[in-house]
């Protein structure tokens, strides 16, 4: 077997505290982010169960002010966020002019003239670009604050009840998908009850070097509640069983909101139009050539990004994300499939290592968190 | 520290030889970078190998990797504990969560593998 080695990148205020934790670091969208401490099956649990803490200062944040700024983002991406209440947000996409998905995004909307859009790591210097252009000549600023802002999120059903006793913010008033402005540990903070977990949970914004303050404070205070420091490792599972969409997996340029069953977050008909909109029309006249499914792998094997699907020997299409479920405790995968092979209950083919291995195709999210 | 009696490959396999019949895993080493493992693909009895042939597929959470085999000759058993418990290659890797025996075609090829100490100083550097 290889083992990769790691080319120096972008670090976080907190690869100190990473390291000391015994975290593995990788690269991932041009940062060097821990993928594991203790395993990743053991955070994955500590999250469904408990409680876990991970750093996302990786990701994009793009503030976008001024009195045609909920215009501007509404003409640059397929979402309204006009519609926005305060303090509310959305999940959003911003597309090429040929309908293609340049990233997926969440969008706050802070106050009247005030949104804060979340872009991938990897996409994030993309986005920005493509943001300050789409807001040239129009009432709007755009300020980029990536390299300015640490983000730390704390997700898991014991979440509020460690977080709660840090800040001023009401977590009991702050519904999902929902932000306010208040203070974490003694820290200015944005407080946003958002994830990418399929648990509740919470993403805190702060100044790029207060991270390591607001991670520490999380840190003990959920020590007792058996919190545990989470990697992108379980954060990719935990995310592929809630059902949710990766950019580069599920998501590239190559492919429609209405492919990947994204199209109610696409506003068609907003006054104004956006970048994207007369290719996404054409899309929905035309329908879908494909459908993004789940599967279940019922055979031995993992399908994995990249892997061909295929029904009684006939291609059916590819598979996007697979893993080893850590909750279903068996292997799970999305896949992107003809139409006529995405009813749930058919049984196709996932080709691992050049042997068939059967797979059932079932509903999306392959975990709902009880409620 | 690993065993000091076994000998290593520098893709992270070790392998002990009693009379003709080697023992072969992976590392711990190779266990911790693998992660967490939730299957292991080994040959069936009878199948002849070349030394630093494919023999099997790890896969873990994360990643899926090949294993090669240290020394050639026939597989005798593929250890059947690691079909229901494939975490015994994280808990034991130089133990319970051995992956094949070969009864071996030319015991001098181990001599062209690492000793303990050069296979530490491999691992140090990674």
């Amino acid at each position: 077997m290889s083992v990769p080695v790691t080319p120096p990148l972008h670090e976080t205020a907190l690869v100190a505290r990473h390291r000391a934790l015994g975290a593995r670091l990788i690269e991932f969208g041009g940062w060097l982010m821990p993928v594991q401490y203790s395993g990743i099956l053991e955070e994955h649990r500590a999250v469904r169960e408990r409680a876990g803490l991970f750093e996302l200062s990786h990701m994009g944040e793009l503030f976008v002010d001024g009195p045609a700024a909920g215009d501007a983002l509404a003409a640059a991406v397929v979402s309204d966020p006009r519609t926005l209440a305060i303090g509310r947000a959305h999940y959003s996409m911003i597309c090429a002019p040929d309908g293609g998905i340049i990233d997926d995004l969440i969008i706050y909307r802070l106050a009247p003239d005030r949104y804060l859009v979340v872009a991938n790591a990897g996409n994030a210097a993309v986005v920005s670009d493509e943001l300050a252009d789409r807001l040239a000549g129009l009432n709007a600023v755009l300020d980029d604050r990536s390299m300015a802002t640490s983000l730390v999120a704390i997700q898991g059903p014991a979440a509020a009840g460690i977080l709660a006793p840090l800040t001023d913010v009401d977590l009991n008033g702050l519904r999902y998908y929902a932000i306010a402005e208040g203070q974490v540990a003694g820290v200015p903070a944005l407080v946003a009850r958002t994830g990418y977990t399929g648990e509740d949970g919470f993403e805190v914004f702060v100044d790029w070097d207060r991270g390591p303050d607001v991670w520490s404070a999380l840190e003990a205070a959920g020590h007792e509640a058996g919190l545990l420091p989470c990697g992108l490792g379980a954060r990719d599972t935990l995310r592929l069983e809630a059902g949710m969409p990766l950019y580069g997996n599920e998501l590239d340029r190559t492919t429609s909101p209405f492919d990947a069953g994204l199209g109610r977050v696409v506003k068609l008909d907003k006054p104004g139009g956006f970048v994207g909109r007369e290719a996404l029309v054409r899309a929905t006249e035309r329908g879908p050539s494909r459908r993004l499914i789940g599967l279940e792998i019922t055979g031995r094997g993992i399908g994995r990004h990249g892997y061909a699907v295929a029904r009684g020997g006939r291609p059916a299409g590819v598979v996007t994300s697979g893993t080893q479920s850590p909750t279903l405790g068996h292997p799970i995968a999305m896949a992107y499939v003809h139409p006529d092979d995405s009813e749930p209950g058919t049984i196709l083919d996932v080709e691992i290592r050049d042997q068939p291995v059967a797979a059932k195709v079932v509903p999306l999210p392959f975990y709902r968190r009880p409620r | 520290m690993v065993p000091p009696e076994l000998r290593y490959t520098k893709d992270h396999e070790w392998v002990r030889l009693d009379g003709d019949v080697a023992t072969v895993g992976v590392t711990a080493f190779a266990a911790e970078q693998l992660g967490d493992v939730v299957f292991v693909e080994l040959p069936a009895a009878g199948r002849s190998l070349a030394q630093h042939a494919t023999f099997g597929v790890v896969e873990s959470v994360k990643a899926v990797s090949d294993l090669f085999a240290p020394i050639g000759g026939e597989v005798v058993e593929a250890n059947p504990a690691l079909a229901g418990a494939p975490e015994l290659v994280n808990h034991d890797p130089f133990g319970a969560g051995w992956m094949i025996r070969i009864r071996v075609s030319q015991a001098a090829e181990i001599d062209g593998l690492l000793d303990a100490a050069a296979y530490e100083q491999l691992t140090a550097k990674a």
